[in-house]
């Protein structure tokens, strides 16, 4: 009896809602498979894809997104084993799908807990609501490789941003797979773009990219690259989130600063007359 | 001036347009309610400030001595009597005895039944002669005593008629009655100028009295008057701001200046200069003429003559010193 | 015709003293390292006063002090006792506000009903609210334990001097900070007024600490490694440098910047309160204003008809002594500014835009810009691009809500903007697609201090006023 042949699985970019092969050609060998190695030309496209996307998705009725996002926790509930077998903890497993859902159930409630009515001394209407800043660069911490990647997306995304990330270079199969539950849970094409490769390649063309409105540091580790990457944002005033310490603990509740970091806050005013 | 002249020219080709509004209701609706709006907070706030600018030494003589001019002396009590009246009138001659470089009021504006003992006083002077009329101050009476009532005072010797429009009419939305009813009074008038009350405080909103205002222009009236006096809310100086830019644009549209008179509850010198300051600066100097602008008031006059001696002599005088007329 | 006659506020009220040192640790002090400028009336380029210069060691000994007063003072301090001293200063602000307003219009050369009617009644109701949120920040939405940053460095502009003092010192201190500000070096004199009300407020020295001097003094400050956070308000060129400077820091940064504000006005827009808006929007403060509408966005079938109203409303603009209660449009800032508002006045003209002002007699002396309106403007000029911080607005016209919008939103920038049209679902439609921090709808230029104020893209981040104005000033 001769033992089957597997099919073997290609993992690629995830731009615009497709799996592309890196536009370089190129691949490099992590984890015993090759997996595409992002160009900067790559980065450039995902960026292309994620302002295209901007319209629709923060267009979208929060519920519709909080909808959406619930359906990713769906999606990643049935995978639980794939990235089990990617060597992903049981637990971490878990805890990225918990993530998931609590962030789903914040699309309809942000905009009441971080926005509201402002009295102001006059005859007038004034309120105070969030908005997306709209296309955010993200660079995923190393590790948790699930948790951790999950927890630097959704925050981003659950309030009609959109993002490309740059995925954990040593960990990226778990990102890749994270985006075939994505591209299989009507989320549009685009909201989320995942690049893997390497953090000094794409981190500096999309901090430096004008097209890009905030950049997520989270993931970059070596300190220098993460000054550069920050003086590269002021180019156009991104809104920056520093890298997290070393010692962040994943499993913590998150709250709501990484949501409201890449918000806007609009205020409109009306005269009250007859 | 050039910019007037041009405004005169545009206005007249579309004189002839604006006069067929009144022979439709649709017409007439279809141009009211397309007239720009008017924001609430925003017209106050205009108004609240115009009426920070400080208006001080000879600015303060000439806007005093020239709001004497407008001044429509005015007593409309049922208490009223030919002796009341006659002293009225020789208030509005002389206001300020004691100084003969007092100028005149604009006119004396009383009911229709004291018309005659005010024409006897005034016989021969400049100041005009104005009488309510048309069942004021509700207006609700059948028409032809209306004009029964504005023939009479003018038979009398009114050259002024101030009218009441149907308020009731105009809130239903009758605006073809309420046109009509203008244009009669307005023939009524003869020669006499008609000055059209339009009971602001009973319009309620600032919309209503642009519409009301071009209602009663397009109508014939030459002056826009805000108030009768007789209900809660009178002159204000929003309402009266929304009126100044009603005969604004109405004079681009068609090259007719009509006249405004915000009338009740203006009742001292600070205020009466902050109406003369919101005419200055939202219509100009074409309308800083009693012929153009009056003020219809009562008390209003002593304070001017107070304010006035206070300039002049330095010291500040009561009310001990002034005639009670 | 009416002519006002003069009516000037008088200037004996405010008591100039010839010199100023900096305030630091509650006492005035001569710099150590730095030196010293002038500051001048632009309306009369007459000296008003010589103000110290902080160096690089006089900002150090003021970082110091606003440490020690953190560390052992203003920290441990509870919040009913902070927000005591907030609301003393704000009840003296009130009392001593004539005297305010009259320096700050005699410093910065705006218009003293300005100054009189809207900087300082301002200022004085953002030091009350905010005092009220220091015994209350745990029910601000920022979680159940909000701490205090620790010292914040604040570099404030020249436009409103006081007020944006105000914005920036209250919630500050409302939150347990201590401060070091840096006050522009145009405009230096109503900070030291204020570091003087600090002192009769019995502040405990180093809480608040007023360094003046120029681009090097506030350099020196922003980069100092003892500052945890950083708060200015300026021009885009110097928040990016700012923003790369703390770049690698654990800083925490507040920018509200440039702005290039598109006032939008509808063809049903009441008419005569849009000529008000856009009048309001543009000559405020002489156009000295981050978010002035800058860009008049009119529908073209009543282009004609709003643009004669405006003219015709532009005519009666009072421009001269900002000491006149009766003056609309007072001096330009600075000689400087005036340079950059001709350069960009005349590029406009030479790339084709029709520039129009109403006839206006400018003093001889100071530095002075009629109002001025552009005409047959395009996306593709310089003065619809750039922020041009004075009385020139440029007009361009539209065809559609969408087109609006889009243009509206063809910036940088994204501060502010403003709409106008009777129709409500018009209104939110458009605010809903305009990129700006701040949207005014049928009025414009409209404050508050618990309304949230900043902006989107190059126009900054993080917000200033209302609950949201504390986050920045909390580690949460």
């Amino acid at each position: 009896m001769s033992e089957r042949v597997a099919v073997r699985k290609t993992y690629k970019l995830f731009i615009g809602g497709k799996f592309p092969r890196s536009e370089s050609g190129r691949s490099y060998l992590v984890q015993d498979t090759n997996v595409s190695l992002a160009s900067r030309k790559d980065a450039r496209d995902a960026v292309v894809a994620a302002r295209a996307a901007v319209k629709g998705w923060a267009g979208a009725t929060a519920y519709n997104r909080g909808q959406i996002l619930y359906r990713v926790a769906e999606m990643l509930e049935g995978r639980r084993e794939q990235f089990v077998a990617l060597g992903v903890p049981t637990g971490e497993v878990d805890a990225a799908i918990d993530r998931w859902v609590w962030y789903a159930g914040w699309a309809d409630k942000l905009a009441q807990v971080y926005g509201g009515a402002n009295p102001v001394a006059g005859p007038y209407f004034n309120l105070s609501a969030p908005e997306p800043t709209g296309v955010v660069a993200v660079v995923a911490p190393e590790s948790p490789s699930l948790l951790g990647l999950v927890s630097v997306i959704a925050p981003a995304i659950v309030t009609g941003n959109t993002v490309v990330v740059a995925a954990s270079p040593s960990a990226p199969l778990a990102a890749v797979t994270l985006a075939e539950v994505l591209a299989t849970s009507d989320l549009p094409g685009g909201v989320v773009n995942i690049l893997t490769g390497r953090i000094g390649e794409t981190a500096p063309t999309l901090a430096s990219h004008m097209d890009v409105n905030a950049i997520d540091l989270t993931g970059v580790t070596d300190a220098e690259l993460a000054a550069d990457l920050e003086v590269k944002a002021a180019e156009n005033l991104k809104r920056v989130l520093r890298p997290a310490p070393a010692d962040h603990d994943w499993t913590a509740d998150p709250g709501i600063t990484r949501m409201t970091t890449l918000l806007e806050t609009k205020t409109v005013w009306h005269p009250k007359g007859v | 001036m050039r910019r007037l002249r041009d405004m005169t020219a545009t206005a007249t080709s579309a004189r002839s347009d604006l006069s067929e509004l009144g022979r439709s209701e649709t017409a007439l609706r279809t141009f009211l309610h397309g007239l720009p709006g008017v924001d609430q907070v925003g017209a106050e706030q205009r108004a609240a400030q115009l009426g920070t600018r400080s208006i001080k030494t000879t600015a303060k003589a000439q806007a005093i001595d020239l709001a004497i001019r407008m001044v429509d002396l005015t007593t409309l009590e049922g208490a009223d009597t030919p002796g009341k009246v006659r002293a009225l009138a020789a208030k509005a001659l002389r206001p300020d005895p004691s100084d003969p470089s007092c100028p005149h009021v604009g006119a004396v504006c009383v009911y229709p039944a004291m018309v005659p003992y005010v024409a006897e006083v005034l016989r021969g002077s400049k100041v005009h002669l104005a009488s309510v009329a048309t069942a004021f101050p509700s207006g609700q009476a059948p028409l032809d005593i209306k004009l029964a009532d504005t023939r009479a005072a003018v038979a009398a010797g009114a050259d002024e008629i101030d009218m009441v429009i149907n308020r009731g009419a105009f809130l239903a939305g009758r605006y073809a009655e309420v046109y009509e009813e203008i244009v009669a009074t307005k023939e009524a008038c003869g020669d006499a100028h008609l000055k059209v009350i339009l009971e602001t405080g009973e319009l309620a909103t600032y919309d209503n009295v642009r519409r009301a205002s071009w209602l009663a222009m397009l109508a014939g009236g030459d002056f826009i008057k805000t108030s009768t006096g007789k209900v809660p809310v009178a002159a204000t100086l929003p309402v009266t701001l929304v009126m100044l830019e009603a005969v604004r644009d109405f004079r681009a549209a068609t090259g007719r200046q009509v006249g405004v008179k915000p009338a009740g509850g203006i009742k001292n010198t600070k205020d009466a200069i902050k109406y003369l300051v919101m005419v200055n600066e939202t219509v100009g100097a074409d309308w800083l003429d009693p012929d153009w602008f009056r003020f219809g008031a009562s008390s209003l006059l002593n304070d001017l003559l107070m304010q006035r001696t206070k300039l002049t002599t330095g010291t500040y005088s009561g009310p001990d010193y002034f005639t009670l007329d | 015709m009416f002519e006002y006659a003069p009516a000037p506020e008088s200037r004996s009220v405010v008591d100039l003293k010839p010199s100023y040192g900096l305030f630091i640790d509650g006492t005035f002090v001569d710099p150590t390292d730095g030196g010293s400028f002038k500051s001048v009336n632009p309306a009369s380029e007459e000296v008003l006063a010589e103000i110290a210069e902080g160096g690089g060691q006089d900002v150090d000994r003021a970082v110091r002090a606003a440490r020690r007063a953190y560390d052992e003072v203003w920290g441990p301090m509870p919040g009913r006792d902070r927000a005591k001293y907030l609301f003393r200063i704000a009840r003296i602000v009130q009392e001593r506000s004539r005297e305010l307003a009259v320096l700050e219009s005699l410093d910065n050369g705006k218009p003293i009903r300005e100054s009189r009617d809207v900087d300082l009644p301002l200022v004085a109701a953002h030091f009350f609210y905010y005092a009220g949120w220091a015994d209350k920040l745990e029910h601000a939405g920022f979680g159940p334990d909000p701490r205090p940053v620790g010292v914040a460095a604040q570099v404030i502009p020249w436009n409103f001097p006081l007020l944006m003092l105000a914005w920036k010192i209250a919630p500050a201190l409302a939150a347990g900070n201590t401060v070091v500000l840096k006050p522009a070096e145009t405009t230096p004199l109503t900070a030291l007024l204020f570091a003087e009300i600090c002192q009769q407020a019995d502040l405990p020295p180093g809480v608040v600490n007023i360094v003046t001097g120029a681009g090097d003094t506030g350099r020196a400050l922003v980069e100092h490694p003892g500052v945890d956070k950083v708060a200015f308000t300026g021009s885009t060129d110097v928040g990016r440098a700012i923003a790369r400077s703390v770049a690698g820091t654990r800083k925490k940064v507040t920018l509200e910047l440039g702005g290039k504000a598109a006032n939008i006005v509808f063809d049903d827009a009441p008419i005569d309160q849009a000529v008000e808006g856009i009048v309001n929007g543009i000559f405020f403060n002489q156009g000295h204003v981050c978010c002035a509408g800058s860009r008049l966005l009119v529908q073209e079938n009543v282009a004609d008809r709003v643009l004669e109203s405006l003219k015709r409303r532009m005519a009666q603009l009072r421009v001269g002594d900002p000491l006149d209660k009766n003056t609309d449009i007072g001096a330009i800032n600075s000689a400087a500014q005036l340079a950059r508002i001709r350069e960009l006045s005349d590029a406009g003209a030479a790339e084709g835009a029709e520039r129009w002002s109403p006839p206006c007699e400018l003093p001889d002396r100071g530095f002075w810009f009629a109002p001025t309106i552009f005409t047959g403007v395009t996306q593709a000029h310089r003065i619809a691009r750039e922020e041009i911080f004075g009385p020139v607005l440029s007009v361009l016209t539209f065809r559609t809500p969408a087109e609006a919008v889009e243009k509206a939103n063809n910036t940088p920038y994204g501060l502010s903007a403003g709409i106008w049209t009777d129709k409500g679902s018009r209104i939110l439609w458009t605010a809903d697609r305009l990129r700006a921090g701040v949207v005014w709808a049928n009025t414009f230029n409209k404050f508050d201090p618990t309304s949230p104020f900043g902006g989107y893209k190059e126009s900054g981040y993080g917000r200033e006023g209302g609950r949201h104005g504390l986050e920045g000033y909390l580690n949460v």
